[in-house]
């Protein structure tokens, strides 16, 4: 271990301790990178919780967090991080589930719990059966869809802003004077699933080209000429124009524009 | 009069004795978002009972920029400097938990120096933060002075970090791996003279309020959390302390240097606004000592690691040798790939326990990284605490629990 990240006492014995604590309901654990996970039966969540809870002292539930894992079958994760301040240790509870499938809230083991069930529901879409009071949090009021999840784009779907005529914000879909760019850093022998231009002459469909075109003349960025006196030199670059070059030895000669 | 009793008389049944108003209703009022007192933007609606506050549903997100999402198509470098406009009032101690998972997932090695580094600075952080919170919480209460005094403190804070990293606040200076730059010798003095010197005006200030009746009025038994109640409320930092718990991550989970260090950790006894005030109060002292330490052990040495394949070489290094250059162009298009794996880091900032859980696939990319805020859970115990209490209390309760929403909606 050369990294100085916070240590928290020694696992040694606590997986397979809780492993068995947690019996039936426990369908995977992992220890990795120091840290304990248990991937656990959805349905005995709030049994499995409670009993670490009351029995192996991991007394605060510090963070509930949601992962999207869109080719799974149940492709949301909901992750429980345990704090145990008196046995000094942390582990992680996990379960999955799917968009219709409600996961049982643990509200009324940890009041904490409420605010942090309304956030995967808020961002995934999670369902946490139990909870009483699941309405969103962190979006705005009105908000469609679930940001986090993967198929959501970055951008979103809306932009807003004051319209003066109609005296309120409005919503209109967005518009972007430039497309997101997101540069695919994976080389093609680490397993990009994607064509590369040339490849097809090896076998295998080429992407149908697609000519850059544009619409209207606003779109090419030239727009109408500038006018005569606008095109015309300005005394400053007259002034540099006449003004002779200062001579250069001569391994420094280099001829106008070669530079680019 | 008589004539007017008697009819009172005949208004008045057993069922229902008062007479006059026969329907109070309670007051539903509107709390922010925008309010001096409500430390940025927040909305609570809160029915009253008069004055006596009957329920408190804070609705937030008002600042929600989706850092978790934006982070998500950022390399991992890209995303670090997000994190300062988290916590933008203690912006280092936002970094330290991002960077310290990185390392973890890595298993990076930081050189000593770096590491005392980051303890100092995340200490002068803690400090810059009180500043700004005892001011505002004294100023939330009523008290004017002492607020005007810290915030000059609170200004050569932000000169020292300008000095290390060239930004007032957002820094971006913790890397993984270190620090982004050394800093210069002068500026590890003055930090020293500072040290000897800022103390003065910081307990000027405080003796102005610690020992005010109309301070002590307004926040002692204010919203009195028990320790049981501060635990299952996910409480953390200075709350939890102020209810009692002994819990400090610099000392039960020391990262980098703090298990070398000196240093007491304060509790509350009642667990109400005053000792969290109090517990504050004291830290700054403790973060004033710990950096003495720090002045005092740090060796010379490199700030930041050697591998040249996550930290990026220094500017004259890429003039000499052409193995810096192709890092440096790899690292800053390409970035470094960080094994697949999770780690949930959390680090104690000055508002609590800071935690952020980083999934990576082993991409150049966070697959997510999802941060744990302090001030969600203690805002969303802001019903439990205010239930019973005078709508003037609540700015009190807010001010002692330290919420910033940049990290709270992040």
């Amino acid at each position: 271990m050369a990294h100085s990240a916070p240590a928290i006492l020694s696992n040694s014995g606590v997986a397979a301790k809780l492993g068995k604590a947690i019996g039936a309901a426990l369908l995977n654990t992992v220890e990795a990178y120091g840290e304990i996970s248990f991937t656990v039966e959805r349905a005995k969540l709030a049994t499995v919780l409670d009993k670490l809870r009351d029995k192996h002292e991991y007394q605060q539930l510090v963070e509930i967090a949601g992962v999207d894992y869109p080719d799974r079958p149940e492709r949301f994760e909901v992750c429980y991080h345990l704090l145990s301040l008196t046995k000094n240790h942390r582990i992680r509870v996990k379960v999955s589930t799917d968009e219709d499938t409600p996961v049982p809230s643990v509200t009324h083991i940890w009041e904490v719990a409420g605010w942090l069930e309304r956030e995967v529901f808020d961002m995934y879409g999670v369902l946490f059966d139990g909870n009483t009071d699941l309405r969103r949090i962190l979006t705005d009021y009105g908000f469609q869809g679930h940001p986090f999840r993967k198929d959501f784009p970055l951008t979103g779907y809306v932009e807003m802003r004051y319209s003066e005529e109609a005296k309120r914000v409005v919503y209109e879909p967005v518009k972007l004077a430039q497309d997101f760019r997101s540069f695919d850093f994976m080389s093609p022998w680490e397993g990009a699933d994607y064509i590369l231009p040339g490849d097809e002459k090896v076998g295998g469909e080429a992407p149908p080209p697609v000519p850059k075109t544009t619409e209207d003349k606003n779109d090419t960025g030239a727009g109408d000429k500038a006018n005569k006196e606008a095109a015309k030199p300005s005394k400053r670059d007259e002034a540099n124009v006449k003004k002779p070059a200062p001579k250069r030895t001569k391994s420094g000669t280099q001829k106008k524009g070669e530079g680019k | 009069m008589s004539d007017y009793l008697d009819e009172m008389d005949h208004l008045a049944d057993d069922t229902d004795p008062t007479v006059g108003d026969l329907e109070i209703q309670n007051f539903t009022i509107n709390f922010g978002p925008q309010h001096p007192a409500a430390h940025g933007v927040l909305r609570m609606v809160m029915e009253l009972d008069g004055e006596i506050v009957e329920r408190v549903d804070p609705h937030i997100g008002l600042l929600h920029r989706g850092t978790e999402k934006l982070i998500e198509h950022k390399t991992y470098l890209q995303a670090l400097p997000y994190f300062d406009r988290l916590d933008y009032c203690s912006p280092l101690a936002m970094e330290y938990s991002y960077v310290l998972a990185i390392e973890k997932l890595l298993d990076l090695e930081v050189p000593l120096r770096g590491q005392y580094l980051r303890v100092l600075f995340a200490e002068l952080t803690r400090i810059c933060n009180h500043m700004l919170n005892l001011g505002a919480h004294v100023m939330d209460v009523g008290a004017m002075t002492p607020n005007i005094w810290v915030f000059e403190i609170r200004e050569q804070c932000l000169e020292f970090f300008e000095r290390a990293s060239g930004a007032r606040m957002h820094s971006a200076w913790f890397r993984p791996g270190g620090v982004h730059q050394d800093v210069p010798l002068k500026l590890l003095t003055d930090i020293a003279d500072w040290l000897d010197e800022f103390p003065t005006l910081f307990e000027d200030a405080m003796s102005l309020v610690v020992g005010n009746r109309i301070f002590k009025q307004r926040n002692v038994n204010i919203a009195t959390v028990s320790k049981d109640d501060a635990v299952r409320w996910g409480f953390s930092g200075p709350v939890l302390r102020g209810s009692g718990v002994a819990w400090d991550l610099r000392k039960s989970q020391p990262y980098d240097v703090y298990d070398r260090m000196d240093f007491d950790v304060p509790v509350g006894t009642s667990g109400d606004c005053y000792d969290r005030f109090m517990v504050r109060v004291e830290e700054v002292r403790q973060s004033a000592r710990i950096m003495r330490q720090c002045l005092n052990e740090m060796p010379d040495g490199p700030v930041a690691s050697n591998d040249r394949k996550i930290v990026p070489p220094k500017r004259a290094e890429m003039k000499q040798s052409m193995e810096a250059l192709i890092h440096h162009f790899k690292l800053y298009t390409e970035g470094f790939h960080v094994p697949a794996g999770e780690v949930y880091v959390a680090t104690e900032s000055p508002k609590g326990e800071f935690g952020v859980y980083l999934v990576s696939d082993g991409t150049n990319k966070p697959y997510r990284c999802k941060i744990r805020p302090t001030a969600f859970s203690h805002l969303q115990a802001m019903d439990f605490m205010t239930k019973g209490h005078m709508l003037p209390d609540a700015t009190a309760i807010l001010g002692a629990i330290d919420i910033v929403f940049g990290e709270c909606d992040r």
